[in-house]
Order: structure tokens, then C-alpha cells, then sequence
């Protein structure tokens, strides 16, 4: 090959780039998709970790709770209604937000999370007590971080109105300064905290965000130098306490509950 | 011949030390060295990375346009560091989460591309793959040191076995906060650096620039 060809011709550089290119494409293409189902089962597997840790830090609340006494239910967004046609077991929130079927595009002046897109439906978990009554609320909530989807475990009371948690179970911040969101320290802070007012006006958020009065009581503290994660946290939960996000079905189970 | 195989192997551990001599790869040598475990993976990867590597660039080392080489090199390496990445993600989660971006950075740790281009673009295959363990063991070398003396004094235990009680569980240690925190890393190895030149004292370096000596104008 190099008698034919000049070792630093051009062409010579132009098609060993391409080879090189090509079979370094090939392998790393084979080896993602390959791995994508083992790595997608570490995924939910540490989505159902976190909420073992969020059930373990509210344990307090009413009785020992073990992930098996969960109810899960899937809900249709629009209405808030329950829908029981779909198994919870076999919803896969993921695939449903790609699908232009089963999804819906956000209105850009309400995509306070940065998603463009939400499934239709969510799949909710709600612990009851003796007397049948609604407990707590777990919601799965995402939205667009630093440079990450973060996606979290947001439980409320079963009044609706109070934030009992927030756990992020999947996110890509930096180490040491977005990454700190998973911080014991930090999440304690959303633990019972009101989220709408006396109104009813949804005040939840994050400290030092313009436009927002420092009422404390409804705000925790930021991170310091994660000022992209925390405007990411804000919008997530804005978003998904929202009109187009939860709450119609939120609205409902207060209705029902009186 | 033989012998020479195993110099190629064995120089990089202390005579020719990546990270002690040369003073390449501290970056991540400082972030995943807090506990035992962490750099005991990160070694283990970097090895694979680097032995793969320098095979690979060999192995094509004649058909490399002198124009394009680091680039080819740069290609190799990323793929490599991927593909690593990609498997410990599926059967190391726990543990690829706390390496977390590190083994992405393998890319650009320099010990990986200052091998493939300084040896592995000049030499056989066999010698190559031994230069590229070798250097991957001399830096885990240090990595493991370093790991086990943070996690022993930072947390009282090592590879997560308790050792030391500490006192916040009635033992009578007291965690060194400042072993978990990067900059200990760097007094560690500075120590290590200190100490192998003591006893190697043709690694010291000649001072690059001298004090210039003021004349004595005052009285």
C-alpha cells in the first residue's frame, strides 16, 4: 500500500481518517446498543433505590411502608383522571415521551422545565392509611438542568398542599457543584414545605431567583455556583405543579378528599 | 530479550513513573483517589485504556499519515475510553456513578496520548502493549497509595471495611476531613515525589532558573 500510495499524500490521510473513523464508529455503536437494555435495568433499579430512601426518610409519617405497599396508578395529564387501561407495570414514561402518539408538545411560554415534549399520561404512586385515605403523593418529575435531564421523586402530602420530599434519582450535574443536589443537607430542606400560599397561588421554588418574593416558606436555600441547576430545579417544579403538569389530577384528589 | 520485556514493563513503576517523574495525569489521580475502591477501578481502567491503545497505535503505527497522527491516536483512545465507559456503566453502576465523569477524562489524560505518540508510533506491538501496561500500572501504583492513605485517615476504613471506629460512633478516631478533600491529594503525592527522589536522586531536576543574587547596595 505505501509503494502505491505517498505515506503523506492527501488522499492517503483522507482514507485512513475515513477507515479509522468508520471502524471506531462501528465499534462504539455496537457496543452502546449492545449494552443499552443491562444499562437501562441499572437505571430503573436505581429510580426504585431512591424512592426506597425517600418511603425509609418519611417512615415517620404514618406506618412502615415498603415499596410493595404502594399503589401505582397511571394518570392522564390533560384531565387528571386516573386510566386504567394501562398497566402501571408495563408503562415506559420514557418511550411514551417519544412517541408523538402518546405525547404532547409543551406550549413554549409554559415550558418552564425545558422539556419541549411530555408523555400524556404519568405513572403516580399513592400511599394510603387504614382508613383509605390518601397519604402521600409521589410524583416522577424531569426537567432540563446545567447540562442534564434531572429527574427526581417529588412526594407531597396527601392534602396536596405541602412538599414532603424531593429526590433526584437521575442527573448529570457537575461533581461538587450541581451534583450537590443529592447532598442529605440539601434535600432536608424540602421536607414539609409548603408549596402553594393562602390563595392557592403556587410559590414553591428555589431562594435568589428573580421575581419571586424571599418568602421562606416556600423557598429553600440555592447552591451556590449551580445557579443553572438551581434555575433547572425551579422550572421542574413550577412546570410539573402546573397547569400542564399535575395540576388537574392534584385539584382532583383535593376535591375528593373533602 | 526477555529481560528487555520486562524492563519495558517494569521502568514505568518507579524509574519512569507517569505520574511521579513525568507529573502527568494528576487531575484525575486527585478526584477519584477519596477512597480505595474508586481508584482501584480507575487503575484498572486506565490500564485497559492504555495497553489497548498503545496495541492499537502500533499495530497501524506504518499506514499513519505522519499529517493526521494525533488525531488517528485521539480517535483510538476515545473509542477505547467509550467502550470502557459504556461497560462499566452496565455491570459497575454504583461504582461508574462515582467515577462519574473520570472515565470520560481518560481521554484527555496525557499519559494515555503521550505514550501512543512517543512510543507506541515507534515500536513493535509486543513492546508497545508492555510499555502501555507498564505505565498504567506505575500510575495505579501511585492511585492505589494515594487512595488507601485518604480513605484510611479520611474515613477510618479501607476498600469500606471499618478499621478505625470513629468518634461519632463512641470509637476514638477522629476523621481527617481534609483527606477527603482534593487538595490532600496533592500533599500525598508531593510526599511520594519527595520520597522517590530522595532515594533516586538522578530523578531530582536540575533548577531551571537560579535566584539572581542582588548586589548587597545596602550597608
Amino acid at each position: 500500500m505505501s509503494e502505491v500510495i505517498p505515506r503523506d499524500s492527501t488522499a492517503r490521510a483522507l482514507g485512513v481518517a475515513l477507515l479509522v473513523a468508520f471502524i471506531c464508529g462501528l465499534l462504539v455503536s455496537v457496543v452502546a446498543v449492545e449494552l443499552r437494555p443491562i444499562q437501562k435495568a441499572n437505571i430503573e433499579a436505581e429510580r426504585i433505590a431512591q424512592l426506597e430512601l425517600v418511603l425509609d426518610a418519611l417512615s415517620d409519617i404514618g406506618r412502615v411502608q415498603s415499596i410493595d405497599s404502594l399503589e401505582a396508578r397511571i394518570v392522564e395529564l390533560t384531565s387528571g383522571q386516573f386510566d386504567d387501561s394501562i398497566d402501571p407495570a408495563t408503562f415506559d414514561a420514557e418511550r411514551a415521551v417519544r412517541r408523538s402518539t402518546s405525547s404532547v408538545a409543551i406550549p413554549a411560554d409554559l415550558d418552564l422545565a425545558g422539556l419541549k415534549r411530555r408523555a400524556k399520561h404519568a405513572q403516580v404512586y399513592l400511599v394510603n392509611d387504614a382508613n383509605r385515605r390518601i397519604e402521600l403523593i409521589i410524583l416522577p418529575v424531569s426537567g432540563r438542568g446545567y447540562q442534564s435531564t434531572l429527574r427526581a421523586w417529588l412526594v407531597l402530602d396527601g392534602g396536596t398542599q405541602t412538599v414532603r420530599a424531593l429526590k433526584f434519582y437521575q442527573h448529570g450535574e457537575t461533581p461538587g457543584v450541581g451534583a450537590r443536589i443529592e447532598e442529605p443537607e440539601w434535600e432536608a430542606q424540602w421536607r414539609d414545605l409548603s408549596a402553594y400560599d393562602d390563595a392557592g397561588v403556587l410559590r414553591i421554588g428555589v431562594r435568589s431567583q428573580a421575581g419571586y418574593s424571599d418568602d421562606a416558606e416556600f423557598q429553600v436555600d440555592g447552591i451556590s455556583g449551580a445557579t443553572r441547576t438551581m434555575q433547572g430545579v425551579d422550572g421542574m417544579l413550577r412546570f410539573w405543579l402546573g397547569e400542564f403538569g399535575f395540576a388537574n389530577f392534584l385539584q382532583r384528589i383535593r376535591e375528593e378528599q373533602l | 530479550m526477555q529481560n528487555n520485556n520486562w524492563k519495558i514493563l517494569t521502568r514505568p513503576l518507579i524509574d519512569d513513573n507517569p505520574l511521579t517523574l513525568q507529573i502527568l495525569g494528576i487531575c484525575s489521580a486527585l478526584a477519584v483517589t477519596t477512597s480505595l475502591d474508586t481508584a482501584l477501578l480507575m487503575s484498572l481502567v486506565v490500564v485497559c485504556v492504555l495497553a489497548l491503545g498503545s496495541a492499537s497505535v502500533s499495530l497501524i503505527r506504518k499506514f499513519i499519515p505522519h499529517t493526521i497522527r494525533i488525531i488517528v491516536q485521539i480517535t483510538i483512545i476515545a473509542t477505547l475510553v467509550i467502550v470502557v465507559d459504556q461497560v462499566l456503566q452496565a455491570y459497575a453502576f454504583e461504582l461508574s456513578k462515582r467515577l462519574s465523569v473520570f472515565v470520560g477524562l481518560i481521554i484527555t489524560n496525557c499519559i494515555v496520548l503521550g505514550r501512543a505518540e512517543s512510543y507506541a508510533m515507534h515500536n513493535g506491538f509486543v513492546a508497545s502493549t508492555l510499555d502501555g501496561i507498564g505505565n498504567g500500572l506505575g500510575y495505579s501504583l501511585i492511585l492505589v497509595i494515594v487512595g488507601a492513605i485518604r480513605e484510611f485517615f479520611g474515613k477510618g476504613s479501607l476498600l469500606n471495611v471499618q478499621i478505625l471506629i470513629p468518634q461519632s460512633q463512641g470509637g476514638s478516631f477522629e476523621p481527617l476531613q481534609l483527606m477527603l478533600l482534593p487538595p490532600s491529594a496533592f500533599f500525598i503525592i508531593g510526599g511520594i515525589i519527595w520520597f522517590i527522589r530522595r532515594r533516586r536522586p538522578q530523578q531530582v531536576e536540575s533548577a531551571e532558573f537560579s535566584l539572581r543574587q542582588l548586589e548587597d547596595s545596602a550597608k
